[in-house]
């Protein structure tokens, strides 16, 4: 009966409680969008094209003819330089510096020498968990390079390069990754569950595609504040997010609402190949994700993620028409290669070849491509590449062994931010806890944590 | 690793224990008596047919025991079908390891990334007849699916009424409670939820022979179940498994051990907190304590409870969800309406649960019950 009570909606019009209503006030924002009203479409006589209200642009034909999924075309993958470094794009002009360039490049080594010493560090049991993100440095470092800082960014969890780019130290990284008393989570989340205020990146929450229209809502209330106050800059919101995750209900109706609200946001897809062990073949038919964001009226690019320029330009070219007319939802498929094991608790070949990581390695990787790029103009040599890796290292190290001999953060961290305030219920946990941990001392072990017992008083 | 090496003789473990405990020190599974560590201990498990009891058994972990009820039910019923996210190649926790391969890739299944696209998927398989058991990677991972088990699940028989269709072939798997590492997302024990949803049976085994039994149960129930896998135990649990198919009784509890002075109430990997905890207190106060394991958290076996505390007069329930709207609440509230158990309670129920607070990284020592928390909680309702 499902149909018959949709179309019992004039019910409530025979009751007079529609026809009777005031039509709203018109406010400002609503001006802004683009409104399709049904009633100013009429089925006009002869008409060429459909005037439905659900597709306004359609053409008749007298041809019996699906559209086969399987023949449209797919979306190219725009690339400015090859494998080799070398400049396929003539219209591109760099628009850095020297110096600019280099900086991006050792900050894409960082995260690639920071990844191997966790990882291995995880291997020790000195830390509970980590996950690189080996193959997607330019993807990450590319379009953060291209933000603002006051640009609101949610990540899922491969993107420290985002991090690095907007600005996080090595003992930001090092003190949430140990959570220790400087970890602005408070010790309460998994290791790569960063994020941080100052540099506009909301903190990293494991359930899939959650941040998706997160980021929507978030562009829409951007969008809102400047047209309550236009002396505000003009921001995008900028979302990180894997193919798989795509998979998601929440990714759908992220694009949906941001399309339906014409938000300035960014969506950026990391399609790697895998999410855990399920290969993109498994995941979703058809062209990629890229393909979705036409399905949902969003303009949308592909690009070669490896290739830390194409990237660039994407998101720059991406930011502007995000701003453009009031604002309007933008989708970005960046292509790479997941050449890491999921994270420490995976090994990837239980389920894919040893030989197509390698192959991956070998043939092409972001950071290898900018690196020729830059000998090719005489910007890197031999030399600096050493150079670079010692420093680097040294400097993670440093900043490693800091933050691992950091107090951890006071017990009465698991109790705070619960609800604004503590309830007097959770006021009594505490006290319970203080009293347990009074009556049992040689049952806990308290030492590292900043106050000891001492922090659950009142 | 070269460049770590220097500063491996000073690291700090993540998880560790005080040197001078005496009650929170690890559990050892190789000793417990919540396992069966031989053949004859494992073929006289209570509810047992009495063609396996005279069966062999196998070692077996947790993972283990849930892939051979798996295969097991594969074998017998050609409608069920197995699927989620990751599990041609075994699952990420191991359970459906082999599966795809023996039993083809149309049975055994990874779906794109998408819980409620699981749920929805597997109702209405269910509903044309098929014994679905979806796998859902993580409990903390269910919510997309939430409406699904609510408003489909729970409600499919009721709402088709004499049309007579329901999704009782259903059953939903998932790896759920803390690791000691899990935080906020890889720790959650959200079984509260589901016993709150009529029409759903809510499961939680407490080891390999449980959960092949309770599974295979649940899989061949007409109603659909929820079965929930601490997994913590998958590796850390190992004990003699009976080879045979069989199944074990739905909505019934278990006694662990049976005493005459206290009861404690509790489900999944607790109950071996509580064992401990049991030991210790009997040793120290001379007193004995009656183990009861819930099973099914929903509907639950109201009558094996109620007989216990009729005897004791006192009584605990552990489990390490939130204490807020838990087990411990419901459990708590039928002991005391139920009048004739009321009248022969000699102190308050206490619960040993969770704080009211999300499980945090470094705390979770503090959060879930140990040991010293359920030591101390028997000794309370004895002094009361
Ligand atoms: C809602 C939800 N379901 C399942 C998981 C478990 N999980 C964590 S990562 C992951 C794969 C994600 O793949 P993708 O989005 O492609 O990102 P990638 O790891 O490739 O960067 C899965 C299934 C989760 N974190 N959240
Ligand atoms: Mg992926």
């Amino acid at each position: 009966m499902k149909a018959g009570l949709a179309r019992g909606a004039p019910l409530r019009s025979a009751a007079g409680a529609v026809r009777h209503r005031p039509s709203p006030p018109t406010t400002p924002i609503s001006a802004r969008h683009p409104v399709r009203c049904s009633s100013s479409i009429s089925q006009r006589q002869g008409a060429s094209h459909l005037s439905f209200p659900g597709a306004v642009k359609s053409a008749f034909t007298s041809s019996l003819k699906f559209a086969l999924a399987a023949e449209s075309p797919s979306l190219p993958t725009y690339r400015v330089v090859d494998q080799d470094g070398k400049i396929v794009d003539q219209s591109f002009k760099a628009d850095l510096s020297d110096e600019e360039i280099i900086k991006l490049y050792k900050n894409m080594l960082l995260i690639s020498i920071m990844d191997v010493i966790m990882f291995d560090a995880q291997r020790q049991g000195r830390l509970s968990f980590y996950m690189v993100s080996a193959g997607e440095e330019a993807l990450s470092i590319g379009s953060a390079s291209v933000l603002e800082k006051e640009d609101v960014v949610f990540c899922q969890y491969r993107e420290q390069g985002v991090f690095k780019q907007r600005g996080f130290e090595l003992s930001d990284f090092m003190n949430q990754l140990f959570a220790n008393k400087k970890d602005p989570g408070k010790g309460r989340n998994m290791p790569v569950h960063y994020g941080s205020k100052e540099l506009n990146i909301h903190t990293i929450s494991s359930p899939l595609a959650t941040q998706i229209p997160h980021a929507s809502g978030a562009a829409y209330a951007l969008k809102m504040q400047r047209i309550n106050d236009p002396s505000l800059p003009p921001r995008v919101v900028v979302v990180y997010f894997g193919e798989g995750a795509a998979s998601e209900g929440d990714f759908h109706a992220a694009l949906n609402i941001a399309a339906t609200r014409s938000c300035p946001v960014i969506f950026i897809c990391r399609n790697n190949g895998y999410a855990i062990s399920t290969p993109t073949l498994e995941q979703y038919r058809g062209d990629g994700i890229a393909s979705r964001g036409i399905g949902y009226g969003i303009d949308t690019i592909r690009v070669d993620g490896n290739d830390i320029w194409a990237v660039r330009e994407a998101t720059k070219k991406a930011r502007e028409m995000a701003l453009q007319d009031g604002g309007k939802p933008i989708l970005i498929e960046a292509m790479s290669y997941r050449v890491s094991h999921h994270s420490t608790s995976d090994d990837s070949f239980a389920y894919r070849a040893r030989v197509e990581v390698e192959d991956w390695k070998r043939r092409d990787n972001p950071i290898s491509r900018l690196r020729k790029y830059m000998e090719a103009k005489g910007l890197w040599d031999e030399g600096k590449e050493k150079e670079a890796r010692d420093n680097t290292r040294r400097d993670v190290l440093k900043a490693f062994s800091e933050a691992e001999k950091e107090k951890k953060p006071p017990i009465r961290a698991m109790f705070e931010d619960i609800w604004e305030e503590l309830t007097p219920d959770l006021k009594a946990q505490m006290k319970q806890l203080r009293e347990h941990l009074d009556k049992y001392p040689d049952e806990y072990d308290l030492g590292d944590f900043e106050g000891g017992k001492n922090s659950l008083d009142p | 690793m070269r460049w770590l090496a220097p500063a491996v003789s000073e690291r700090r473990q993540y998880s560790t224990h005080p040197p001078n405990a005496r009650l929170n020190l690890p559990i050892d599974y190789s000793a417990t008596p919540l396992l069966s560590h031989s053949s004859q201990t494992a073929l006289a498990t209570a509810d047992l047919p009495a063609e396996v009891k005279n069966g062999t058994t196998k070692r077996m972990n947790l993972f283990q025991a849930i892939n051979d009820a798996l295969s097991t039910a594969l074998t017998e019923d050609e409608d069920v079908i197995i699927f989620g996210e990751d599990v041609s190649f075994g699952g990420v926790f191991r359970c459906t390891m082999k599966l795809a391969e023996q039993f083809g890739g149309d049975r055994v299944f990874n779906t794109p990334l998408t819980e409620q696209g699981i749920m929805g998927f597997a109702i209405g398989a269910a509903a044309e007849g098929m014994r679905p058991v979806a796998e859902i990677q993580f409990a903390d991972y269910v919510y997309p699916a939430f409406d699904q088990l609510v408003n489909e699940a729970a409600k499919y028989r009721y709402r088709d009424g004499s049309c007579g269709r329901s999704v009782g072939g259903l059953t939903v798997r998932m790896p759920c409670g803390g690791v000691g590492h899990g935080a906020l997302y890889h720790s959650q024990s959200p079984e509260a939820l589901f016993t709150h949803i009529p029409g759903l049976r809510v499961v939680m085994p407490r080891s390999p022979l449980q959960a092949k039994g309770l599974l295979l149960a649940a899989i061949r129930s007409n109603d659909p179940v929820i079965f929930m896998e601490p997994k913590i135990l998958y590796r850390a649990a190992v004990e003699q498994v009976p080879t045979a198919a069989y199944t074990l009784p739905l909505s019934k509890a278990e006694i662990l051990k049976e005493g005459k002075d206290v009861t404690v109430i509790s489900y999944g990997q607790p109950l071996y907190t509580c064992d401990s905890a049991i030991q210790s207190v009997e040793k120290d106060l001379g007193i004995s304590v009656e183990l009861i394991d819930l099973r099914t958290l929903y509907p639950w076996d109201k009558e094996t409870v109620f007989k216990s505390v009729q005897k004791t007069g006192r009584v605990l329930v552990v489990h390490e969800a939130m204490v807020n709207a838990g087990i411990g609440a419901e459990v708590a509230a039928a002991i005391q309406e139920d009048p004739e158990t009321f009248i022969r309670l000699e102190a308050p129920v206490q619960r040993v649960a969770g704080f009211s607070i999300h499980t945090p990284l470094l705390f979770e020592k503090f959060n879930v019950p140990d040991v010293a928390r359920v030591y101390d909680s028997i000794k309370k309702v004895l002094d009361y």
